[in-house]
């Protein structure tokens, strides 16, 4: 496959950046997404070009590093996938392809494609947790879980930080995310005694790192790669609700 | 980063037992805003239908119509002065739309703040139309909803005038000659539907529907309401234009 | 074969901090006898842990816990996304909550016999003790372990054991693990406890006086480069399968931290024990970068064969006539069949390829077959139990599974070997501890499905928390200064290493490099080694690495974020790494776990250990940059479980 892309390149923290067209020739539809951006680099280091900058790790879609918009859509065209699990096959020859970096006040750019998502760890400080330090545990079955809670708490707890949400919320909100920590501990029973603290505080590191409000609108759920479901924001709304009105 | 950070006070043995103390803050959190929007707007939502009900009596007949609009006036009466009841109503409909407006406008600038760098290449329509039609469906609507006072409760821009019986100033405001009004309020109308479709659905999830069942409820309850709404007020004016009532 | 041109031999290795007596009440005994750090004492020590996987981030909560002043270094942007996170399917735990016989010392007993003989009965049994401990931890911190109906754990059995011992979080149990260990770490840095440096990376190590007292970092968004110093410092860097290039390893997985602190000094043991995973998705094309394991659990109801004529290769499955399909696994081991060992499953795969008989691009690639499975229980059945990883097999290749036969072939999964470790998990390097899959210590030759999150979080939560006091409590040591000999050379070192990569301005790329150093290791130290491969590849590597440092090309400066420069002094180290796993598997003459040798094999092909000879665990010392490796050998004692052969046919 031909194609053309069209990346966003800024070469640091606190430079300008600007779309850049690049060609790409003879691609196998097998490739992965982000290999067809290892080749274009291999192409732009030996003709004496900066190569692009992008996070990426385990490429098995999670570990969350990766995170690009695609055509405007973050992670891509194909539905629950994340970046690099995404594939060229899902791509005509000839097509122009739009890449940018997340965009979001609470996830500054540091290179081309790279930004800096701390702010998702000092939510999780700030409560995303249960605490038991080590060597304090009773049995393991001294506390049975009814499989139903257990189960929906595993599905909320697959969200693998990507930000994704983020980057696709009208908002810039992380509400998705924070639903999604909120509702993994809040429906096990070891996550009871600090449920009310926990979204007081989660919801506050939140706001406190520039994330916008959520209004609801959707877009985060539609390309989370995990699926993570709207509804669980309603759930932090309700814990927050109750937590609120007990202070 | 070489420099060692100072000792925490709550590092010692304790330490696995501690708690951070949250920062506090003075900013409404973003989850409170969106209650007072929801609050607000469930009350806003209420005064449409009671307001609807209303505009329904011009069915009933003019006359009927024009003693409506006096009783209102002489609700609560002898408890309160004559019209005190209405003001009281516009004062509480007043916070309530001011509630709404403030909490919608510090979301908005919070998003804007929260997205400094628009993305060049827009993003595809993935959500409802309604979701992303919210802010500027509210502005048309508070546009409308100064137009509206002007023409039919004070009479300022109503041809028939401000001292004319209310049923007056409704056939002359939506007259057939005065169509790019009729077009007008109706668009207004229908922005409305568009709103309250969004608008009830998102309250419901505020205050904290997270079922599948719900979910399925509240997204049925908005789309009727919004339907029902938008025939409720489209009659009056096409009734009026197609001659039914005038 | 003794040393020779290839290595040298040096005196025995002997770990002075082991226990003897009954293996049951060592751990026991060894924790009453490490010397412990008074609570309030413990604010004044510091620790350097490097590495937030498992073993890491379970290390640092836990050292922060108990009010040690802590400070963490990952490369990744977050503590969250260490590769224990793609970890699939369990971990084992000897809880007997099936009641079928499972015990501590069952547990034992299969790690020491799947590790084919080569680990020390101490530490696995210690394993075993705190492998229930695990479990408590975790479900106290809220991990979501897949429950029963009654709201009990459920189990599985996994990997050939005959005992469902195995916890599991739906096919995302590491993910769910290092979460819980990560949200343990973010709250001890809310509360101050541990300063956490992500896109950090470790370049050195720095030894004053004998100990090891601090690192040398880059920050890899500025490029700057910083000495940080502490009282001890732990390694939970992971493993180096990345030195084949092409594994299931995380793009980023590197040697570099166990390597640095390797050339200072710390002996790295059994380099040539890797693990190979039999189900991974096949090579598509040469910009391939990275292999994506599948659950073995698929070989419990798919049926592996390749074609009997290679002619047959190039058609397509559905063509080729039931009678012309050689079943291979169900051929040669007809009681375990498509249900053999992880090396023996690899190893057949690969004997077929090599006939000429594989399928698929390059014909790297045996079928791995569901049409009898939907036959006899229905494509609803099947999809009930695999369909996620149908639909992740179909996402990466564009096949769907349900029509046409998967394609599978072994990758790189696991690396046994690592730093040596005494019973404390410490290097030979003092106030050097190494945790998790860097060191060597439980696992022997081969690992057993399950035991790499147990071993992870049995290092991090229990085991080193309790030894590392006895370090400690000769601390806080003399405080080390930036202007200190040993600091000013090791910072000196960093500098002019990154200085080399960005001057030599060659003509090829770091990733061809590293590819083309994979494909040495994938030859000739992958599956199956001879002598006279390994000896070829040690010349191929040495060329390769006087190749690396005149034709490199590193793009732009230190001073930035440069993924390019990264990736150089990673590939730098492999290069070196790799060279020692080949002479570690030409020394080692004899075929157990993960490593195969040819001219060990029994009359029908199977692997032969010589545990006259080798039962040592193989600890190298460096001897620079192109003096010989000099080999010191840990004797093992087996006086609980004695060696026998593995038989699966």
């Amino acid at each position: 496959m031909d194609i053309k892309v069209r990346v966003w390149r800024q070469s640091g923290p606190t430079a300008g950046g600007k779309m850049v067209t690049y060609d790409v020739k003879g691609i196998s539809p097998d490739a992965s997404f982000l290999e067809m951006i290892d080749v274009l680099n291999e192409t732009l280091i030996l003709n004496g070009d900066d190569p692009i900058a992008f996070d990426h790790d385990c490429r098995e879609g999670i570990c969350g590093a990766c995170s690009m918009v695609i055509n405007g859509v973050a992670h891509g065209p194909e539905k629950a996938t994340t970046t690099c699990q995404l594939h060229m096959r899902k791509f005509k020859d000839g097509d122009v392809i739009d890449v940018e970096p997340w965009r979001a006040a609470a996830f500054p750019v540091i290179k081309d494609l790279v930004v800096d998502r701390s702010a998702f760890d000092k939510i999780i400080q700030a409560g995303g947790y249960i605490t038991a330090p080590t060597g304090t545990a009773p049995d393991a079955h001294a506390t049975p879980v009814p499989k139903k809670d257990a189960d929906a708490a595993f599905e909320a707890a697959t969200c693998i930080g990507c930000g994704a949400c983020v980057a696709a919320c009208p908002n810039g909100s992380s509400m998705l995310f924070t639903a999604a920590k909120i509702a993994h501990l809040g429906l096990m029973p070891q996550g009871q005694p600090e449920r009310d603290s926990r979204v007081i505080d989660m919801l506050q590191a939140q706001d406190d790192a520039g994330f916008g409000g959520c209004t609801n609108a959707g877009e985060c759920t539609t390309v989370c790669p995990k699926g993570i479901p709207l509804s669980l924001i309603g759930r932090l709304n309700s814990d927050y609700r109750k937590a609120i009105s007990k202070r | 980063m070489a420099v060692d950070t100072p000792i925490p006070k709550t590092a010692n043995a304790a330490g696995a037992t501690a708690r951070p103390t949250p920062r506090k803050s003075v900013r409404p959190s973003s989850v409170i805003l969106k209650l007072v929007m929801a609050v607000s707007g469930a009350l806003l939502v209420l005064f449409l239908f009671a307001h609807a009900a209303g505009n329904l009596k011009i069915f009933v007949g003019e006359t009927d119509f024009d003693h409506y609009a006096e009783w209102l006036r002489e609700l609560g009466t002898p408890l309160l002065p004559h019209g005190w009841f209405l003001w009281i109503q516009r004062i509480g409909l007043l916070a309530g739309i001011g509630l709404h407006i403030w909490a919608a406008t510090v979301l908005t600038i919070r998003a804007k703040k929260a997205r400094p760098v628009k993305y060049a290449h827009r993003p595809k329509i993935q959500g409802s139309y309604a979701a992303r039609t919210m802010r500027w469906g509210g502005v048309i609507i508070v546009l409308f909803v100064i137009y509206h006072i002007l023409d039919l409760t004070t009479g300022t821009f109503n041809p028939a005038g401000g001292d004319s019986d209310p049923s007056a100033r409704v056939v002359a405001g939506f007259a057939p000659e005065r169509w790019y009004v009729t077009l007008f309020y109706t668009l207004a109308v229908v922005s409305v539907g568009f709103h309250l479709r969004h608008g009830i659905w998102s309250a419901f999830r505020t205050l904290g529907q997270q079922t599948t069942k719900g979910e399925r409820r509240a997204q049925a309850v908005a789309l009727v309401l919004s339907v029902v709404l938008v025939a409720m007020y489209l009659s009056v004016p096409f009734a009026v234009l197609t001659g039914l009532v005038g | 074969m003794v040393a020779n041109e290839f290595w040298a031999e040096g005196e025995p290795v002997v770990d002075k901090a082991a226990p003897d007596g009954p293996v049951e009440t060592r751990w026991e005994r060894r924790k009453f006898s490490a010397k412990l750090v008074n609570p309030a004492n413990r604010r004044k020590l510091t620790v350097i842990v490097v590495g937030t996987g498992l073993a890491g981030g379970s290390a640092a909560a836990t050292l922060a816990e108990a009010g040690y002043k802590v400070k963490s270094y990952c490369y990744q942007d977050s503590p969250r996304r260490a590769h224990s996170i793609a970890a699939q399917g369990g971990i084992n735990a000897a809880k007997n909550y099936r009641n079928d016989g499972d015990s501590v010392y069952r547990l034992f007993y299969d790690t020491v016999k799947g590790g084919d003989f080569r680990a020390r009965e101490s530490n696995v049994y210690r394993l075993a003790q705190v492998s229930v401990n695990i479990i408590d931890q975790c479900v106290a911190q809220g991990v979501p372990f897949a429950r029963e109906y009654g709201g009990l754990l459920d189990n599985r059995s996994f990997g050939g054991t005959q005992v469902s011992r195995t916890f599991y979080a739906r096919g995302q149990t590491g993910q769910q693990l290092l979460l819980g260990a990560y949200q343990a770490m973010e709250r001890q840095i809310g509360l101050g406890n541990i300063e956490m440096n992500a896109r950090h990376e470790m370049l050195e190590l720095i030894i004053v006086d004998g100990k090891a007292r601090g690192i040398v970092v880059r920050d890899m968004v500025t490029g700057e480069i910083t000495t940080e110093f502490a009282d001890a410092v732990v390694l939970a860097s992971g493993g180096y399968g990345n030195v084949f290039f092409l594994s299931t390893n995380a793009k980023g997985c590197n040697v570099t931290a166990s390597w640095r602190a390797h050339r200072k000094g710390a002996l790295f043991a059994n380099p040539c024990y890797t693990q190979i995973h039999p189900t991974c998705i096949p090579e598509s094309g040469s910009h391939q970068s990275k292999l994506t394991l599948m659950s073995e659990s698929l070989r419990n109801d798919g049926r592996v064969w390749v074609p009997k004529r290679a002619e047959d290769c190039q058609k397509p499955a559905g063509e080729i006539a039931e009678e012309d399909r050689d079943y291979y696994l169900e051929r040669i081991y007809p009681s375990f069949g498509n249900l053999v060992p992880r090396d023996i499953a690899s190893r057949a795969a690969k004997n077929v390829c090599d006939e000429g008989r594989g399928v698929g691009p390059g014909g790297l690639g045996v079928y791995l077959d569901f049409a009898d499975a939907i036959k006899r229980l229905g494509r609803k059945a099947v999809e009930a139990k695999y369909g996620n990883l149908f639909e992740m097999y179909e996402r990466i290749t564009g096949e769907d599974p349900y029509e046409t036969p998967m394609r599978i072939y072994p990758a790189v999964h696991y690396t046994m070997g690592g730093l040596w470790v005494d019973y404390d998990l410490q290097s030979t390097i003092p106030g050097l501890f190494v945790v998790g899959e860097a060191n060597f210590s439980d696992h022997g030759a081969n690992r057993l499905g399950a035991s790499a999150l147990m071993q992870g979080l049995a290092d991090g939560y229990f085991v080193l928390p309790n030894t590392i006091s006895n370090y400690l409590a000769a601390g806080p040591f003399p405080a080390v200064s930036e202007t200190d000999a040993p600091v000013v050379e090791a910072r000196k070192e960093v500098e002019d290493r990154i200085a080399r990569f960005l001057s030599i301005d060659g003509d090829r790329t770091v990733d061809s490099f590293h590819r083309e150093l994979g494909q040495i290791m994938w030859e000739y130290c992958g599956m199956e080694r001879t002598e006279e491969g390994l000896t070829k590849a040690v010349g191929l590597i040495r060329a390769l690495k006087e190749e690396f440092w005149t034709r490199v090309k590193v793009p732009g400066k230190g001073e930035e974020l440069n993924q390019n420069l990264e990736k150089a002094g990673r590939v730098a180290d492999f290069l070196e790494l790799g060279e020692l796993m080949c002479i570690d598997a030409l020394h080692r003459r004899e075929s157990c776990g993960g490593h195969f040798r040819a001219e060990s094999q029994t009359s029908d092909g199977e692997a032969l250990r010589h545990d006259d000879e080798f039962s040592y665990a193989a600890a190298w010392e460096y001897f620079g940059a192109d003096g010989k490796p000099t080999l010191h050998k840990e004797d093992l004692n087996f006086e609980y479980v004695h060696p026998s052969t593995r038989s699966y046919k």
